[in-house]
């Protein structure tokens, strides 16, 4: 409470700010799974740069600003954007997004123009439809069931509704297109008509949209949850749930952030819109760093835990042929063991550091050497690698003088079962092909 | 409520009320006629002989050429879209440089201060682009989405920072959205004419390099060409494009001057090199044209005439281009349905009076002919198909109708047809003996070969079947089921 006083709240105003904005994000980022999952993200961009003339043509036609009327008119040049695009790239053969680029910038500059043609008469504002006035929207009230709620509220909000009622009577058929459209058709669901209703109400949705937030965050609503939950998760029902959260946290935080950000470097609020896009912006980026499968930073992380067992495993093979050579308990030291494997100084004092832990390592003198745990890991490896070459060279007939870099490959990744299969097809072999003794388990 | 609105409303509405009261005061809402400028007029905007129009023309036009060469390359590189990304990107850039301009104590106005922010922001986001294609599970379709609105939309809250910090000059700024090519100046058309040239060089010294890059990158690896370093110079001076057309024609419409003209010139050729040059005029009459037209005609948004222009010859070139064009295509399909449907007709006939009878001499042949009924169950054809396609070769001279209606072959068609017949038959034999596909089903497969089938490839046929029974025409291999009748 102390800290929304900071903020200067009003419930009458931010909250209904919050609420547009919330809703709106919730009805773009339910179709926006489908859009990023059918790679159709641009599409989104493209709609909502080109519903400018059907604005226009409404306003001239009508000669009104009606809600339903601008809806219609940007519905229909919506989905004319969608329907042109396909048509000049099956008819010309002209790529997808080549062809999605000049229909929509050449509808763009057509509404554009007529605008400019009408611009005494129409206060038609593109500035307006690109960034919107999310702040004017609690000054436009309307009665509805008893209450003053703001216009746009009531029609995102009925947006949604639709939007929600299309995804759950439609789903299997939805999901079935985005994944497989041939399976689809298969079954019998027109992959056509499931996308031009997708492309229908995404059209209506940014017009629903265009007055509160403006055209680029209702791109940026319908991409970055769905990409953001679709780094999180496999399952399309959980990855609608996700995005629909992120969506909220967008709304609610994107204003607060418009109120307090801008404060942080001594100037006053900014844009909540604008606000919007780039907390989805900072979300993304979040999951994309730290997202427990896809994410950056696990990948890194299950890498570098990756060539960290090689390593260790190429330090025991190392130690083995060295004694091997020079009689049991035979030592080397860190350089050699460096020199050796080529690793750099951080991974060799952490791989052997683990190799200790597992007490496969013991100091001799001033270096490392082999116990017996270890001995018996760096046999069963050793095993691996000659049974790989002798693989190799008998069965895929490569030289011998080849079979070595393939098999210093093949070990780290050979089962016990492998093994088995390896030797058997080896017919018990003793020796590999360099002439090198085949370790027993 | 919004001030940058307003502001915006009352620049657009300026010109028109300065040089058009009287238009202004007593027009409808519906009225958008045009009011058409005097020969004078127009012979003095296209004679350029006004210092400002030559300026802007001139301009444009640089712009149009650039943006046509470096085009080509992402067009034929798939990545048309990157520049809608990368003009996007560009905003926060434009902001960041505003506030730090006006910080240090300037105006935040100045041209190279802005246009450097531009670079630097869209060049993040193009590397932004980058990575996230290559090192996560999102498709480049989201990627350039996610990039282009999170850009954009930080790019608009810093522009509501500005708009708040109270010095209203926060105006010019606006103009790089929508562009202002009515107001260019003479140093602005010289930092793009500049950039053209610029472009131009680079483009011709390193065709091949680009070129390579296009069709082939997997190649143009292997042969050691340093890939990653011509990538980046490539975006780079697309990034230098787009910057320098943001203030010409805004941020929106200059990405139909990037992608508009390569995708109309690939309609005319097959050839890189003209497809560039093609581009590069497109563009430049484009720019040319619209800038003209805005010029003479009031209330008519430059940018947007230009795009249109654009639009209108890539029309054009849609429907006419010699190499790609839709009519072209178009006239292709049909010439070879009717080929299809003359060898279907021909082979028909032949098949129906050649019946069991295969060792029939072509004296003898020429003797028989076949009811239109027994021809007409052969194909899925209708009947009045029929008789167009039959009349149509009996003023060829290739079939006879004769006076009881029945259908033979005159002698140039009987020639024609035993040629086409000994090709579906070779086929056939080809299938059954090397592709050991059943006698009972070759017939569906040589049917749809037959057509396709060069003199080279029948060379070929002969001899692979030369050990078998290749004579002048073979007996069909399997049976041949007539629908109804036969021929006598």
């Amino acid at each position: 409470v102390i800290f929304l006083a900071a903020l200067n709240w009003n419930w009458s105003l931010d909250g209904w700010i919050i609420a547009a904005g919330v809703l709106c994000a919730l009805s773009c980022a339910l179709l926006g799974n489908f859009m990023v999952l059918r790679r159709m993200s641009m599409m989104g961009d493209a709609i909502s740069h080109a519903v400018l003339p059907g604005l226009a043509a409404a306003f001239l036609i009508t000669g009104s600003r009606g809600s339903l009327t601008m809806l219609i008119g940007a519905a229909v040049v919506g989905v004319l954007t969608a329907a042109l695009t396909q048509f000049i790239s099956s008819l010309a053969k002209v790529e997808e997004s080549a062809s999605m680029g000049i229909v929509f910038t050449s509808l763009f500059a057509v509404g554009l123009i007529m605008i400019r043609r009408a611009a005494d008469h129409v206060d038609l504002d593109p500035g307006c439809v690109l960034y919107g006035l999310m702040e004017g929207v609690p000054l436009d009230r309307i009665d509805f069931l008893g209450m003053r709620i703001p216009r746009v509220v009531l029609i995102l909000a009925v947006m949604l509704i639709i939007n929600l009622l299309f995804v759950a009577l439609f789903y299997k058929e939805l999901k079935i297109t985005s994944f497989d459209p041939g399976l689809a058709t298969t079954l019998g669901i027109n992959a056509n008509v499931m996308h031009y209703l997708l492309m229908t109400l995404v059209a209506a949705t940014t017009v629903a949209s265009f007055e509160a937030v403006g055209s680029i965050l209702v791109v940026a609503m319908l991409i970055v949850p769905a990409a953001a939950a679709h780094l999180l998760t496999d399952r399309l029902s959980l990855m609608i749930v996700v995005s629909m959260i992120i969506a909220v946290i967008c709304g609610i935080v994107g204003h607060i952030a418009a109120i307090v950000v801008p404060q942080w470097f001594g100037f006053r609020g900014t844009t909540t819109a604008g606000m919007m896009a780039t907390v989805a912006g900072v979300l993304f980026l979040v999951t994309l760093l730290a997202a427990p499968r896809h994410g950056v930073i696990s990948r890194l992380f299950h890498r570098a835990l990756l060539s960290l067992r090689i390593l260790r495993e190429d330090i025991l093979g190392t130690l083995y042929r060295h004694e091997e050579k020079n009689g049991p308990a035979a030592a080397l030291s860190s350089a050699d063991l460096r020199h050796a494997t080529g690793a750099g100084d951080l991974s060799l004092v952490l791989a052997i550091l683990g190799l200790r832990g597992r007490h496969q390592l013991q100091r001799i003198a001033a270096g490392y050497g082999l116990n017996e745990t270890g001995r018996e890991a760096a046999r069963a490896l050793l095993r691996s690698h000659r049974l790989w070459e002798t693989y190799l060279v008998d069965q895929l007939q490569i030289r011998a003088d080849h079979s070595h870099r393939t098999a210093e490959y093949l070990e780290h990744i050979t089962t016990p079962q492998t093994r088995d299969r390896l030797s058997a097809a080896a017919a018990d072999a003793t020796t590999d092909p360099q002439g090198k003794p085949i370790p027993r388990e | 409520v919004n001030r940058a609105a307003l502001i915006l409303i009352v620049v657009w509405a300026m010109p028109t009320l300065l040089a058009s009261p009287a238009l202004a005061q007593d027009r409808s809402i519906t009225d958008t006629s045009v009011s058409l400028p005097s020969a004078s007029e127009i012979l003095q905007v296209l004679m350029l002989r006004d210092y400002n129009t030559r300026v802007v023309v001139l301009g444009t036009a640089a712009l149009g050429v650039a943006a046509g060469m470096i085009g080509t390359f992402m067009l034929l590189r798939k990545r048309a879209l990157l520049g809608d990304a990368l003009s996007h990107a560009t905003l926060p850039g434009l902001g960041i440089a505003f506030i730090l301009m006006v910080q240090a104590g300037g105006s935040g106005k100045s041209l190279p201060g802005l246009l450097i922010g531009a670079t630097i922001s869209g060049l993040i986001g193009v590397g932004c682009i980058l990575l996230i294609r290559s090192y996560t599970r999102i498709k480049e379709d989201a990627a350039l989405g996610i990039v282009l609105s999170v850009f954009f939309g930080l790019g608009v809250a810093i522009l509501g920072v500005i708009q708040n910090m109270g010095s209203g000059s926060a105006a010019g700024l606006e103009s790089f959205i929508y562009g202002k090519t009515a107001s260019m100046l003479r140093s602005d058309a010289l930092i793009i004419a500049g950039t053209g040239l610029l472009v131009a060089i680079i483009c011709a010294v390193l065709f091949k390099e680009f070129s390579l890059l296009c069709f082939d990158q997997p190649y143009a690896r292997t042969q050691g060409w340093p890939v990653a370093a011509l990538d980046l110079i490539l975006m780079t001076f697309v990034t230098a494009v787009t910057v320098i057309g943001l203030q010409a024609v805004g941020l929106i419409l200059v990405i139909a001057m990037l992608i508009i003209p390569p995708a109309a010139a690939r309609f005319w050729t097959e050839r890189l090199s003209i497809m560039f040059f093609l581009s590069a005029a497109i563009g430049g009459v484009s720019g040319m044209l619209g800038a003209a037209l805005s010029a003479l005609v009031p209330r008519l948004p430059a940018g947007a005439i230009i795009v249109v222009t654009a639009a209108i010859i890539f029309l054009i070139s849609m429907l006419f281009g010699p190499a790609r064009g839709v009519i072209v295509n178009l006239r292709r399909r049909v010439d070879l349905n009717r080929r299809v449907a003359r060898q279907h007709l021909l082979r028909g006939i032949y098949e129906l009076i050649e019946g069991d009878d295969a060792a029939a001499t072509e004296e003898s042949l020429a003797q028989r002919s076949t009811p239109i009924e027994a021809l007409l169950a052969e194909r899925s054809w209708s009947l009045g198909q029929l008789r167009r396609l039959l009349e149509r070769h009996e003023q060829e001279g290739l079939v006879a109708i004769r006076d009881d209606g029945r259908i033979c072959l005159r002698p140039a068609g009987l020639e024609e047809a035993r040629r086409l017949v000994r090709n579906h038959r070779l086929w056939e034999i080809y299938l059954i003996t090397h592709a050991d596909i059943a006698p009972s089903h070759v017939d569906r497969d040589a049917d749809t070969l037959e057509h396709v089938l060069g003199r080279e490839m029948v060379a070929k046929l002969e001899t692979i079947l030369a050990g078998q029974r290749a004579p002048a025409l073979p007996s069909s291999p399997h049976v041949i089921v007539h629908a109804r009748g036969g021929a006598t």
